[in-house]
């Protein structure tokens, strides 16, 4: 059974439709990476599915449970879904260690000693393991942005949602993160990111969906899509993004 | 001296990056001279003109022809003298007006704020009553409120309703105030950038906990400077009080100038007011200038 089932979702923004009866399924430990031009839908796709915005068409489901029912608690889903921001959005009042043990304490009511020692091995995992008393400010974007990871997947999701989470990064800083997550496809972390950066998308990806004005326009595994394209907008994406093909 | 620099900057130019130590160059030396030159001129400069003008006004005063009658009203030692310790214990109901209502505007205009922020439809009824409270209590002038609230609700001759001028006072305080406070807390909760709360909530923090975890802390800091200030105007307002009878600063001072026929227990009064605020607006500018560098400094964050 898929852990994540999109049926013909529509949203619209002021009458102007964003997404166009998108479907999308994804198994358990499957990455998809959604890829597409700058205001193809990615974002809001990614909004829909964590409730940050209500689909105006369609259904979401997760585990087998609707998730865009009217009588289903939003706090209820978000719980189970991490979600990663381009920006990062790191709590700056707190520390390291506070933004990332606040939801498991706060929302899942994990006894702090716990939700610290998980916290504290998170850091070591990902190299940060001396940075868990420093304010966000005192970062640099790439540890920055691995906090914010490490924020999302703290409280043991089912799935993780990225949405360009290397875009407002130094290309120094890009391969950092970029390890993180490989290192979270290794653990079989189910996710689906929207990105720009191709080459990973290809190296990471099972499955790639390319995005053009809110309709899903073509699907596959990497190897189809940026080797062989079979619809002409992809091919001419990739052609403008890659430089060849 | 480039003599004697020459030989240890090859050593440290030769030396490993993190080793290499710094030497001032005969250039920053120049430099440095040159900017304390500049400043001791500009210091001296700004002290003169500011000597200039302060001796001009004084010497304007004292020689304009109303001055030894001023003096002997506003200036006059032995009325200063007796009135003091009366304005003094009257003073002393000042800041204890003011502690009483800053604690309960804080209250009051949190909860106005929060108020104002709910955005379920529920809670529509709600949400109209704090603009309703928010936009009549900023309307009146802080003295006629005291006037309405002291005189007003005594009238209405209801049970268990206060009597107590100095309550009734601080009631009146609580709401004007109150109302501005809740527009500075509303300013500082909308301050806080949306992508904090989409951070939050797709955390599964729930709306008050996004609140009371994620935009509140963050919203507080930045409106102290505000708050202090309006605190500062609170301070002196305290002594609209006196329109109601209680014998606070002001109204010790009046009683001592009706019996004298000497102002200069004002100007007692005035130089205790002068004396607390002074040192709240220094904290004021301190803690306004500390928020403005963070915010220059903290990049990075959104
Ligand atoms: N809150 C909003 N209000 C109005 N229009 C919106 C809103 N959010 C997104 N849009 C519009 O929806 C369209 C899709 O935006 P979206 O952010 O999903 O694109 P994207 O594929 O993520 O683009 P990018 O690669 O630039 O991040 C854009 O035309 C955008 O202007
Ligand atoms: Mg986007």
């Amino acid at each position: 059974m898929s852990l994540l089932k999109i049926d013909g979702v529509w949203k619209h923004y002021r009458g102007q439709s964003v997404l166009r009866g998108i479907d999308l399924e994804v198994a358990p430990h499957e990455v998809v990476c959604l890829i597409g031009a700058s205001g193809s839908g990615k974002s809001t796709l990614l909004r829909c599915v964590n409730l940050l915005e209500a689909v105006d068409d369609g259904t979401i489901h997760l585990d087998g449970a609707e998730i865009t029912d009217p009588g289903v608690d939003p706090d209820e889903v978000r719980k189970r879904i991490g979600t990663v921001f381009q920006a990062y959005n790191l709590f700056p009042h707190m520390t390291v260690l506070d933004n990332i043990t606040l939801a498991p304490r706060k929302v899942h009511r994990t006894p702090r000693a716990e939700a610290e020692k998980r916290a504290g091995e998170l850091l070591a995992r990902f190299g940060l393991a001396d940075r868990a008393g420093e304010y966000p400010d005192r970062l640099s974007g790439g540890q920055q942005q691995r906090v914010a990871v490490i924020r999302a997947i703290a409280t043991r999701p089912r799935l993780l949602l990225l949405d360009e989470v290397t875009s407002a990064l130094d290309p120094t800083l890009v391969t950092e993160v970029l390890g993180v997550i490989r290192e979270l496809k290794a653990t079989g972390m189910t996710m689906i990111l929207a990105t720009h950066e191709m080459e990973f998308a290809r190296d990471i990806a099972d499955t790639v969906c390319f995005l053009d004005g809110g309709v899903l326009l073509e699907r596959g595994s990497p190897e189809q899509i940026f080797t062989a394209p079979e619809h002409p907008r992809t091919r001419e994406f990739l052609s403008r993004i890659l430089g060849r093909l | 001296m480039t003599e004697e620099a020459r030989p240890t900057r090859v050593e440290t130019v030769t030396a490993a990056p993190e080793t290499r130590s710094w030497v001032k160059s005969e250039r920053q030396i120049r430099r440095e001279a040159e900017l304390r030159r500049r400043t001791r001129r500009s210091v001296s400069v700004a002290t003169a003109s500011t000597l200039l003008v302060a001796v001009t006004v004084v010497v304007a005063v004292t020689a304009s022809p109303g001055w030894p009658r001023v003096r002997e009203t506003f200036f006059s030692p032995t009325a200063f003298t007796e009135a003091l310790p009366d304005v003094l214990r009257g003073f002393l109901l000042n800041i204890k007006i003011f502690l009483v209502a800053e604690v309960f505007i804080l209250v009051l205009g949190l909860i106005v704020a929060l108020v104002r922020g709910l955005r379920s439809p529920v809670f529509f009824p709600l949400r109209a009553l704090a603009v309703l409270y928010t936009d009549i209590f900023r309307g009146i002038p802080t003295i006629l409120l005291v006037y309405l609230v002291g005189f007003g609700i005594p009238a209405l001759q209801l049970q268990g309703a206060p009597a107590d001028p100095v309550t009734l006072g601080v009631i009146a305080l609580v709401l004007s105030y109150g109302a501005y406070v809740a527009e500075v807390f509303r300013s500082g909760i909308d301050s806080i950038h949306p992508s904090q709360r989409a951070a939050a909530r797709s955390l599964a923090l729930s709306h008050g906990q996004t609140m009371r975890y994620v935009v509140l802390p963050q919203a507080v800091r930045r409106v102290v400077p505000p708050l202090l200030n309006d605190f500062v105007s609170l301070q002196k307002d305290s002594a609209l009080v006196a329109m109601l009878g209680p014998l606070e600063a002001l109204r010790q001072a009046q009683i001592h100038a009706a019996s004298t026929f000497n102002y200069t227990p004002y100007l007692a009064a005035a130089l205790l007011f002068i004396a607390l605020t002074v040192p709240m607006a220094r904290l004021t500018d301190h803690l306004a200038a500390r928020t403005a560098r963070r915010h220059l400094g903290g990049g990075g964050r959104a």
